[in-house]
């Protein structure tokens, strides 16, 4: 999933103080499972928008809604009805419901009130790491099914750097040295002879390098 | 000027905290009425929406009563809540409400004077705070 942490209220409320009533926009989706950006979430920011504000002085209308996916433009009509009763939307999506938003709505402000972070996954209750970063030609298949370009401070694609001890990256105790990993899950799996395979410089085109990606299915499209 | 009474919101668990506040009654031990008490099943049922709103609502202090530790109903409910009154704790702050306002406390079925003199000093101790600021700016 996409994972986000809420901004600062104090940067929020510089988006929204110029207005009298705004639309505050969650989603049903990542950041619902992130705790960052579903129903609930918005009810916590609303509410503590509403009281920051009233202690400066100010009073904003905040409408709240949550739809399904704001990432998809079918969720997003849904709001055409509301939407003129907003002067600007303070979006709890991750940055592409941002974007979907302020595509729909052109005349319409639109500020995000999360900082998204990256691809991860659940290691426990409230607690998300990085796994992907969606490099276009996956290798998980050769290294036993962990990632080293998103978990591989340098995304060294052929072992691991001099850093590496005991089993932890030189960046931080905390950080598993992923070519450890990878390497004690190929040799649980009697498949060594994988990490003697020498992989080729990467080509990151298919990572972005080549400019924003797009996905074209022919027999979806219209 | 008139006294200022503050209002309490008080969280409380069904299986001790609440218990305690029904023996406090029993033993005719006497607390402040400031406290309203909300029985829930449970301090980890708590949620940091129910807090928030009840600050929005006019509250100017909070407490979340749970039983002590190892003794949750529901094996470590009380835990989660204290973990989650830290995280609100740091959002009232952001907001521009003193943290002091929002308390966890821990306390058994049986202990109906803990209940009451627990009661009186989070009553205090807001008393001395002064009314909540939100409160205050509603009605300037």
């Amino acid at each position: 999933m996409i994972t986000a942490e809420r901004k600062p209220l104090e940067e929020l409320i510089d988006y929204v103080k110029p207005f009298k009533r705004i639309l505050l926009l969650g989603c049903n989706e990542c950041v619902t499972v992130c705790a960052a950006g579903g129903r609930k979430e918005v009810g916590l920011l609303a509410s503590g928008l509403q009281m920051a504000l009233l202690k400066s002085g100010s009073n904003i209308e905040i409408k709240q809604h949550t739809l399904e996916r704001q990432c998809d433009p079918e969720y997003v009509e849904e709001l055409v009805p509301m939407i003129d009763g907003s002067e600007a939307i303070l979006s709890m999506a991750c940055g592409c419901g941002v974007q979907q938003l302020a595509t729909r709505f052109k005349d319409k402000p639109v500020f995000p009130a999360l900082n998204t972070q990256f691809m991860g996954a659940s290691e426990r209750q409230g607690v998300w790491a990085e796994r992907c970063q969606g490099c276009g030609d996956c290798v998980l298949g050769i290294t036993g099914g962990i990632c080293p370009i998103a978990r591989c401070a340098k995304q060294l694609m052929n072992g691991p750097c001099g850093g590496s001890t005991g089993g932890k990256c030189e960046v931080s105790e905390d950080v598993d040295c992923v070519w450890q990993l990878i390497w004690d899950r190929l040799k649980s799996l009697g498949q060594e002879d994988r990490y003697v395979d020498i992989m080729p410089a990467k080509d990151w085109r298919s990572g972005g390098g080549s400019g924003p990606r797009k996905i074209i299915r022919e027999d979806l499209a219209e | 000027m008139k006294k200022f009474e503050p209002v309490i919101v008080a969280f409380c668990c069904h299986y001790c905290a609440y218990t305690a506040a029904d023996m406090a009654g029993s033993q005719r031990l006497p607390y402040p009425a400031n406290v309203k008490i909300i029985r829930v099943p449970c301090s980890g049922k708590v949620d940091a929406l129910h807090i928030i709103k009840a600050f929005e609502n006019g509250a100017d202090g909070v407490y979340v009563a749970g039983c002590l530790e190892g003794d949750c109903h529901f094996k470590n409910g009380n835990e989660k809540a204290a973990r989650r009154i830290d995280y609100v704790k740091k959002y009232l702050e952001e907001i521009g409400i003193e943290s002091e306002r929002l308390t966890m406390v821990t306390m058994s079925a049986g202990m109906g004077y803990r209940f009451a003199q627990t009661a009186t000093e989070i009553t205090e101790k807001i008393r001395k705070l002064g009314p909540s600021p939100i409160k205050t700016a509603i009605t300037q």
